[in-house]
C-alpha cells in the first residue's frame, strides 16, 4: 500500500530494520537474564548503547531528508515519535542502573519491545501521504 | 531510611520499578497523542481528546505516586489505578455500545486494544502491587 512512498522514505531501510532486529534480540537476551534472576549485564548496556547510536543515525537520516526538501506525511506525529524514539534507550539505561536486580533486566526487555513498535509507527507517519 | 523494613515494602523498587517504567512509557505515549490531537484537530472529537489528556495525566500522576513510595504516594497511586481501571473498562464498554461517542481513538477505546490491552492490565497490576507491598499493622 505504501510501497511507492516507502521507497523514498529515509526511515525505512537497512538501518531501520537493523535497529528493529537489534532491539528484539536485546529484548530476548534481557528476558533470559530476568528469568535466570540476573541483573542487567554488560551485554545489555552495550546493546542499549549500540541501539541508541542506530536510532540517532536514523534521526540524522530523517533530518537530512527534511533538509533536502522531503516532508513526512504526518509531521507532528512523526517528530513526536522521533523524539520519543531516541529517548527510549537512555530511559532504559537509567532505570536499569537504578535497579541492579532481575527487574532491571525486565525493564530493558520491556523498553526493547516498545522500541520496534515506535520505529514502525515512525515509518507509517512518514509514508502516510503516499499510501 | 530504615533499610530492611522499608525496602521490602517500598513500591518503587524491584517489580515496582518495572511497573513505573511501563507507566512512564504510557505517560509519554498518551501525553504526546493527546497533545497532538488537541493542538491539531480538537474540534473533530473534543470528548475523546480531553479523555486522552485525562488518561495521560493519570499515568503521569500514578508513576509519580509509585515512585515517591511513602503513604501519600501509595494513596495517590491507589486513586490513579482505581480511576484508570474504571476508565478503561467504562470507556471500553461505551466504545463498543456506542461507537459515535468516541469518533476517534483514545488510549482506552476498545479496552486499550490499540496498545495491546496493556492499559487494561496495567491498573490491575498496579493495584496488585500496592496490595502486595501494603504496610503491615504497626
Amino acid at each position: 500500500m505504501t510501497s511507492a512512498a516507502a521507497a523514498g522514505s529515509p526511515v525505512d531501510g537497512i538501518l531501520a530494520t537493523a535497529t528493529i532486529v537489534l532491539s528484539l534480540v536485546l529484548a530476548v537476551w534481557a528476558l533470559v537474564a530476568a528469568v535466570r534472576d540476573r541483573p542487567p549485564d554488560r551485554v545489555q548496556f552495550a546493546g542499549l548503547a549500540v541501539l541508541e547510536l542506530g536510532l540517532l543515525a536514523l534521526a540524522v537520516a530523517a533530518l537530512v531528508a527534511l533538509g533536502g526538501g522531503e516532508r513526512p506525511g504526518e509531521p507532528g506525529a512523526f517528530f513526536g515519535y522521533l523524539v520519543t524514539l531516541v529517548c527510549l534507550p537512555p530511559l532504559a539505561w537509567v532505570l536499569a542502573r537504578m535497579e541492579p536486580t532481575r527487574w532491571g533486566s525486565a525493564i530493558i526487555c520491556a523498553i526493547c519491545l516498545v522500541t520496534p513498535i515506535v520505529v514502525v509507527r515512525l515509518q507509517q507517519t512518514w509514508a502516510v501521504l503516499g499510501g | 531510611m530504615v533499610e530492611t523494613q522499608v525496602s521490602r515494602r517500598a513500591t518503587n523498587s524491584g517489580p515496582g520499578r518495572l511497573l513505573i517504567a511501563v507507566y512512564l512509557l504510557f505517560a509519554i505515549a498518551a501525553t504526546s497523542r493527546a497533545g497532538l490531537q488537541i493542538a491539531t484537530r480538537f474540534d473533530e472529537a473534543p470528548v475523546a481528546y480531553l479523555l486522552s489528556a485525562l488518561a495521560a495525566l493519570i499515568y503521569i500522576v500514578a508513576a509519580v505516586g509509585l515512585a515517591r513510595a511513602g503513604h501519600a504516594g501509595r494513596r495517590v497511586a491507589l486513586a490513579c489505578c482505581s480511576v484508570e481501571l474504571v476508565g478503561v473498562v467504562g470507556v471500553g464498554v461505551l466504545s463498543l455500545v456506542d461507537a459515535d461517542l468516541f469518533p476517534d481513538e483514545t488510549v482506552w477505546s476498545q479496552f486499550g486494544s490499540g496498545y495491546g490491552y496493556v492499559p487494561l492490565v496495567l491498573p490491575v497490576l498496579g493495584l496488585f502491587w500496592l496490595w502486595r507491598t501494603r504496610p503491615t499493622a504497626p
